[in-house]
């Protein structure tokens, strides 16, 4: 039976635009508008979606590294928000996060020995030897030698580099890990060994992922369940095989359409709309792919779809799948 | 169809204060007039510095193109005045960088920017230039260019930059376009607009494309002629349909197999194939062929004698010792 992880209810992160000095009325920004999901455990959900969707301010807002504009998150049952002190700290052990950038998000300054290790320091597990001990266990774990212990994250390679991150975010043994884009940075044959990498993880501690990616081949390879955002929303969200084989959602099919195969036969006729995306700026009441789907209707110019089920777990906002 | 360019035995190298790199070691490679030669490697396998060694933009010192030609409609760009490359150098081959973010300045309106290179190449008048810049904004898909052509950088999108970046280096019709990485830093949509556009051009001016990337599905769709590059060295030469359906070099064999399928769904077992272990450290390269630490077919020459770069099918290379 599958258990709820992390329930997010109706979640809105709205970012206020600062604009003239004297003028009334600030714009804001809609980074996340209303978005409820729900993460079982031991899945890994891959979540999609183009620059400045929001993906990663969802992120934020799950490692409660921000609050949100209105929602919830239940942790367990518990709404992170209302969290502090002790139960805060604990929950921070319990949800760890891996980033993109494996040069940016290392302390130039420290080993990796002592970043690996920072979070039990913090949280004041075992003593000193205990913990090279345990700094040791891990390093061996995701396939770094002890030897490199005492070694800057200068003298490591980019995919050396982003197992330190890894190796930091499971040595608190969380239940939860937060991917956002952790093979983007990287070369596409050291991509295969950290995505191996993190298989293997998930199956040894039998870890949850919510896996950020704008890779839609990567995101296809590693997760259970997908969904789609776009501006601030998710648009679809379906089991793996069933989205890739039968998305719903004009945006979905128009994504699924633009990644390049690598089959030089098979050349993909797209189905690509002239022009940019631009912000919504549509104002309320309007489906925010109406600009640019091919296939709109009056509705949509009218109504905003909201995210419904179409059968066997398969959502999606779309009037014309109603 | 003529050639077009021919690189010829080009090395460039670069001092370090841990010893000479050879960025680019001995390539030879051939580009038809109106062909898109794809160049595909992973970070430091000498693609970026191939391109600077063909426009003479490599940073003296450190780096250094120590032997070979790139000959250019029969001339040699290598022995050329300075004088005589600048007036190749963004009118008969012209490049367009990987980042649009941090390669237009940002202190100059657009239509400044490409109207200096007009003015420069073609002679023509202020607002003969303005015009022509317009004229090359709406070719390469831009709403409103007289609007554009006031603006600045930052007040575009990543994808509208980047297409003011092909319109500036398609407006004096180069003969040749090098194109580093040109959708790396683009979402997927907008990455098809623009490799659509970028093949919509060639077919309409008849330039040829030097298309440099990482991403094997961008090869497989834009590129009719791949050169696999692997610590500055080419070690696989092929048209694409023979590159994809037998790819020979190991290592070839194995960026294939190391990339996740868009078609096939992976389960919780299903692993990727990998290449084992890095690239090695462009300044102690082991003796003999440079993947033999990486390859499955490792064998004794491999790690005596270094491999050339031969035919092995008809107009596919290889370099590599099993073949």
């Amino acid at each position: 039976m599958k258990t709820v992880l992390i329930d997010i209810q109706g979640i809105k992160k709205y970012y206020k635009v600062r604009g003239e000095i004297l003028a009334r009325e600030r714009a804001s920004v809609k980074a996340i508008d209303g978005v409820s999901l729900r993460i079982y455990r031991g899945e890994t959900l891959g979540l999609v979606g183009e620059s400045g969707c929001g993906k990663s301010t969802l992120a934020r807002l799950i490692l409660r590294l921000d609050l949100p504009t209105e929602g919830n998150i239940l942790f367990e049952g518990e709404d992170i928000f209302k969290l502090s002190g002790t139960d805060l700290k604990g929950y921070r052990k319990k949800v760890q996060i891996i980033f993109q950038d494996p040069y940016a998000s290392l302390n130039p300054r420290r080993t990796a020995g002592s970043t690996i290790g920072e979070p039990l320091l913090i949280n004041d597990i075992n003593d000193p030897k205990g913990r090279a001990l345990e700094v040791a266990r891990i390093m061996d774990i995701v396939g770094l030698t002890r030897e490199q212990r005492d070694r800057y994250p200068h003298e490591f390679s980019g995919g050396q580099r982003q197992r330190i991150g890894i190796a930091r975010a499971i040595i608190l043994k969380p239940q939860l890990i937060v991917a956002d884009e952790p093979v983007s940075a990287l070369d596409v044959s050291i991509q295969a060994q950290i995505l191996n990498l993190l298989k293997d993880l998930q199956k040894e501690f039998n870890l949850t992922y919510m896996f950020i990616s704008h890779d839609l081949s990567v995101v296809r390879h590693v997760s259970d369940r997908i969904a789609v955002m776009h501006f601030g929303k998710i648009v679809e969200l379906a089991d793996n095989q069933e989205l890739y084989e039968r998305p719903l959602h004009p945006y979905t099919i128009e994504l699924l359409s633009a990644v390049p195969v690598t089959d030089p036969g098979r050349k993909r006729r797209r189905l690509m709309q002239e022009g940019e995306i631009t912000g919504t700026g549509d104002g309320p009441g309007r489906c925010t792919f109406y600009r640019r789907c091919p296939a709109r209707l009056e509705i949509c110019n009218k109504n905003e779809p909201v995210l419904k089920d179409r059968g066997e777990g398969h959502f999606v906002a779309c009037h014309r799948e109603g | 169809m003529g050639m077009l360019l021919e690189i010829k035995d080009l090395s460039t190298y670069f001092n370090t204060e841990y010893g000479v790199v050879k960025a680019v070691d001995r390539v030879d490679l051939a580009i038809d007039e109106g062909d898109t030669l794809g160049v595909v490697g992973e970070s430091g396998c000498g693609k970026t510095v191939l391109a600077l060694s063909i426009m003479r933009l490599i940073p003296s010192p450190p780096g250094k193109i120590v032997s070979g030609s790139v000959v250019f409609n029969r001339v040699d760009l290598l022995k050329l005045d300075n004088g005589n490359m600048r007036r190749i150098r963004g009118k008969d081959i012209s490049m367009v960088f990987q980042e649009p973010m941090t390669s237009l300045n940002p202190v100059l309106r657009i239509g400044d920017q490409i109207t200096e290179i007009i003015r420069l190449h073609m002679g023509l008048g202020r607002r003969e230039a303005v015009n022509r810049a317009m004229e090359m904004l709406s070719l390469v898909g831009m709403p409103s260019p007289e609007t554009i052509v006031r603006n600045y950088p930052h007040q575009l999108s990543g994808g509208m930059r980047q297409r003011v970046m092909i319109a500036m280096a398609l407006c004096c019709s180069p003969k040749l376009m090098l194109a580093d990485e040109p959708t790396t830093a683009l979402d997927v949509t907008i990455q098809a607009q623009i490799l659509e556009l970028i093949g919509k051009l060639k077919k309409d001016t008849g330039a040829a494309v030097i298309l440099i990337t990482h991403d094997l599905g961008v090869i497989a769709e834009a590129a009719e002629h791949v050169a696999v590059m692997y610590t500055g060295q080419v070690v696989e030469y092929a048209s694409v349909e023979s590159l994809f359906s037998r790819p020979l070099h190991p290592y070839t064999v194995g960026l294939m197999e190391s990339i996740p399928k868009i078609d096939a769904a992976g389960g919780r077992d299903e692993y990727l194939k990998v290449i084992p272990g890095m690239v090695p450290s462009l300044h102690n390269l082991p003796q003999g062929c440079t993947f033999q630490d990486r390859c499955p077919h490792t064998m004794q020459i491999c790690r005596e004698e270094e491999p050339q770069l031969k035919e092995h099918l008809p107009g596919h290379k290889v370099h590599c010792w099993l073949y």
